[in-house]
């Protein structure tokens, strides 16, 4: 390497992200972003500082040693910034993609204090991509141990777990509901974000680990939490199976056809692949001028989807400001581009009737912003008399997610107040042996939270098997830190995991 | 551990032109249904998910039996390529709450239309909790009944009601159950399973004795797990999910108008649907299933056409 970099001497601007011409994407489902080329990703790896106190590290929610795979890319020596990255996390393709990187590690770069903090994100994709271009992936030879371990929901958290599990050796199975494994990532986001190919190419990964995938398996009814650790034999298992019980608006008109979650569109949309009825069977209903509800990623995504379904005008009703929209930066700034109208500080009060069971228009009225609430953002409250009506002929709700009944219904599982279930900071649950994270555990959050959280389960899970005694039951993996025959404790599961 | 699920179709069995049944091997289904539960079923990969209630189970075989209307695009496409030895594309379930078989004395139970199969396993549940079960089954006319053996051997009295009088009373199911109510005293609750209609017209009939009515709700789902609220259905001035609060509900709160009007929410892509999928079908050799001629040889009807005659809402009128 040569002289040592310095903020002036870097590349000042950030390389820009090759994208879709906006009138071309709003008419397709390909992504938006098409990804960085290799010349991009030199120009912008030499943007990073290399700086000594990393504060990048501590900002992403799972600690990818950023300035490693940054300054392995710099030095061209790709596969090792894959091997790097993969340390931590298993999937870049998808988290490079979604992951809110301004408000974690691209917050706190030490090149963001002066320009535009490097592209990390985009970055990262550009790997991940690679990697499932080139078909890398570190299997590593693994040497069986005799744990089963069931997973319960095939998205990050569970997918990540599962990972884990297998390279420590042990038989892993992981249940899902739907016919197809991915969660959100399938189901939810649509493929001009992240295409569907990528989550299987990242699935697929699991199945060469030796994760086996069992679709269409509603665990709970189909057999129960208690079930699998006791006549079916896993060891240990994990839930994951996320936050996806729509709330409802509870305001008149919320039962009209016309108004369905964002949920619904998306899954109909994405997963049932309804955008090509009638060669799909499931069929979606488009309206003219859509009004969505929520300013989150879901709902940025259910507005963007309407647009490329034919909607003629697609607008967005948020009670908070720009500043406390809940979406990444750029999907906002996407949105935006595409020509949805954004209505801040509006609330519906009631959904109109056609008078045949349809939607008419929606009656609403401005809000301010008044003290904080408990979250810290300033708490909106209506105006009076500014009711307005808002002509719409479809409405799609996408304001959070509570959690979903069905593990709660069919087990003894210990759950908090808002049903979601409870776990120690280990993520173990008040039953033996049984873990739990991800939206599950947390209510709505990120796909990279959801996969630390499936890592960290992963963790207490093998010092749970470690310690396999069932007169002591389960030995909080925290205080056991320490090494054994030179290895730490949360290793010793009775596998030796070589990369290959 | 179990043997692993196919989803391969078993058995079949066609009562009429547009009813017929599917044995599926799904040994831990066998294992976990219970009364009132329904499975989501795709028949290939570019399907829907519908949904189906499980009208019979056998522990022992290892296979749940299903009761299917050709009713549109997909059941009618089923009733075509679910021949015994074939597969389901997927199978979930079983989902929603298990029926409430409580300490009621006596019951009647009431199917009608696509209701008729569904109120099985909880008659049957019934009897073996006890209780005196009375049957009321509805259908359009005498050569459309079927399972009536299967009723008699766990109901202790059976009522036929048939729309053209051509066997048993004539008249619809709400009829039946006036019949049941002028004849016994201290009927603890009626189950009431069919059309949205009909499930009304039973509501109304016992409303005024005050007798218990559970109903099974049908509106349009997509998921089955809680996770999209399009089978929302509403109760007095509450919301509930149907695959995960339900699909039984106190009959006497529910808001029929609103399960109506949501269920006709895709109507026009229904049919464009099975427009699209009998064109393609007329193309093809004379479409034979289970023996019987079901799409009728040529001149083929026009789709729209085909859905008049079994529309779920059309079918035993009122109940
Ligand atoms: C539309 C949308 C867009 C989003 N965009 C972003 C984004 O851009 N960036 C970001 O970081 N986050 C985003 N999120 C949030 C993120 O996707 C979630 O936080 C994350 O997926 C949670 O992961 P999870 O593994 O906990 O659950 P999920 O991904 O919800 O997966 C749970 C899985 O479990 C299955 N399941 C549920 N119950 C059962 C059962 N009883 N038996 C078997 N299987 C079961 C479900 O079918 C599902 O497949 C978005 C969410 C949505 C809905
Ligand atoms: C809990 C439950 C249990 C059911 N049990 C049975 C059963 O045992 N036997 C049986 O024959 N039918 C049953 N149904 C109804 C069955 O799901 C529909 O008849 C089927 O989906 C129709 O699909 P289609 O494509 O053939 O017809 P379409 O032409 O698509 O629709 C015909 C009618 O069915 C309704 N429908 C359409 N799609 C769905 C859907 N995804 N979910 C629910 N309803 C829909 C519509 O309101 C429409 O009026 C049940 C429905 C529910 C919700
Ligand atoms: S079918 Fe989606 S929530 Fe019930």
């Amino acid at each position: 390497m040569g002289k040592k970099r310095t903020i002036r001497t870097i590349p000042q601007q950030r390389a820009p992200m090759p994208e879709q011409p906006v009138e071309q994407r709003v008419k397709n489902f390909t992504e938006v972003a098409c990804g960085f080329s290799v010349a991009d990703t030199l120009k912008e790896a030499e943007r990073c500082l290399l700086c000594p106190d990393e504060p990048c590290i501590a900002g992403c929610p799972v600690g990818i040693n950023i300035p490693g795979f940054i300054q392995k890319l710099g030095q061209k020596d790709f596969r090792s910034a894959y091997d790097i990255i993969t340390q931590t996390n298993l999937l870049p393709a998808i988290c490079g993609r979604v992951c809110p990187q301004e408000s974690q590690c691209e917050k706190v770069c030490t090149v963001g204090d002066t320009l535009e903090p490097v592209a990390i994100g985009r970055l990262e994709r550009w790997v991940g991509d690679t990697a499932i271009a080139e078909g890398w992936v570190n299997v590593p030879d693994i040497e069986p141990s005799r744990f089963k371990i069931g997973i319960v929901g095939s998205g990050p958290a569970g997918m990540a777990c599962a990972a884990d599990m297998a390279k420590a050796g042990c038989d892993v199975t992981v249940y899902e509901a739907f016919h197809q494994a991915g969660g959100v990532l399938k189901y939810g986001i649509p493929d001009f974000r992240l295409p569907n190919t990528i989550v299987d190419a990242e699935i697929d990964n699991l199945r060469k680990l030796g994760v086996k995938f069992e679709c269409n398996t509603l665990v709970g009814r189909l057999f129960t939490i208690e079930q699998m650790r006791g006549e079916m034999g896993f060891d240990a298992v994990f839930i994951g199976t996320g936050a996806g019980y729509p709330s409802m608006l509870g305001i008149p008109g919320d039962s009209l056809n016309g108004v369905l979650s964002a949920n619904e569109l998306l899954t109909r949309c994405n997963l049932m692949r309804a955008k090509e009825f009638p060669g799909y069977d499931t069929p979606l209903i488009m309206g003219h001028r859509v009004v969505v509800i929520g300013a989150g990623n879901t709902a940025m995504d259910a507005m963007r989807v309407s647009l490329r379904l034919g909607a003629e005008k697609v607008s967005c009703v948020y009670r908070r400001s720009r500043t406390e929209c809940p979406a990444r930066a750029e999907e906002v700034h996407h949105a935006e581009q595409e020509g949805i109208e954004f209505h801040w500080l509006t609330n519906p009060v009631e959904i109109l009737d056609d008078g045949n069971g349809g939607v008419r228009g929606m009656r609403c009225v401005r809000m301010e912003l008044g003290e904080p609430d408990d979250s810290g953002r300033r708490r909106p409250v209506a105006v009076t008399g500014s009711e307005h009506e808002l002509e719409t002929d479809l409405v799609v709700f996408a304001i959070g997610t509570n959690a979903n009944p069905i593990i709660g219904q069919t087990s003894k599982l210990k759950l908090n107040k808002r049903g979601y279930i409870e776990t120690d900071d280990n993520l173990a649950t008040s039953m033996v042996g049984v873990f739990a994270g991800g939206d599950i555990v947390t209510g709505a959050a990120t796909v990279i939270e959801a996969m630390g959280a499936g890592r960290k389960a992963a963790c207490s899970m093998k010092a749970y098997l470690r310690i396999r005694d069932v007169n002591r039951g389960y030995a909080d993996a925290g205080d056991s830190i320490g090494q054994f025959f030179g290895l730490a404790l949360s290793e010793q599961n009775f596998a030796r995991v070589r990369v290959a | 551990m179990v043997e692993r699920a196919s989803f391969e179709i078993t058995g079949r069995e066609d009562f009429s032109e547009v009813t017929y049944s599917l044995v599926v091997h799904h040994p831990l289904m066998a294992k976990a249904a219970n009364p009132g539960q329904f499975v989501i079923v795709m028949s290939h990969e570019a399907g829907e998910r519908i949904p189906l209630t499980i009208a019979d189970f056998d522990r022992h075989e290892g296979t749940v039996t299903l009761v299917v209307q050709a009713v549109g695009k997909t059941t009618r496409e089923m009733q075509q390529t679910c021949k015994v030895g074939t597969r389901l594309y997927a199978l979930v379930g079983p989902m929603g709450l298990p029926s409430r078989i409580g300490h009621a004395k006596k019951v009647v139970c009431a199917g009608g239309g696509l209701g008729v199969a569904p109120v099985f396993p909880q008659a049957r549940g019934f009897k073996e909790s006890g209780a005196y079960v009375i049957g009321v089954l509805g259908f359009r006319s005498k050569n459309l009944i079927f399972w009536s053996d299967k009723f008699s051997a766990c109901c202790d009295e059976l009522i036929i009601c048939t729309d053209d009088g051509s066997a048993g009373i004539k008249g619809f199911v709400s009829d039946g159950i006036k019949r049941a109510i002028e004849r016994h005293t201290g009927i603890d609750e009626v189950v009431a399973i069919g059309p949205p209609m009909m499930m009304k017209a039973c509501v109304e009939t016992t409303r005024p004795h005050a007798i218990k009515t559970i109903v099974s709700l049908n509106p349009i789902m997509v998921d089955g797990t809680g996770m999209c609220g399009g089978c929302r259905v509403k109760l007095g001035n509450e919301v509930k999910f149907a695959c995960v609060d339900g699909p039984d509900f106190d009959g006497h709160k529910v808001d029929f108008a609103d399960l109506t009007t949501r269920l006709r929410r895709y109507t026009e892509q229904e049919k464009l649907a099975l427009q699209r999928w009998s064109d393609t079908c007329r193309m093809k050799e004379p479409l034979v299933s289970g023996g019987r001629n079901v799409a009728a040889t040529p001149p083929h009807p026009p789709a729209t056409e085909l859905l008049e005659l079994p529309d779920p809402f059309e079918d035993v009128r009122g109940g």
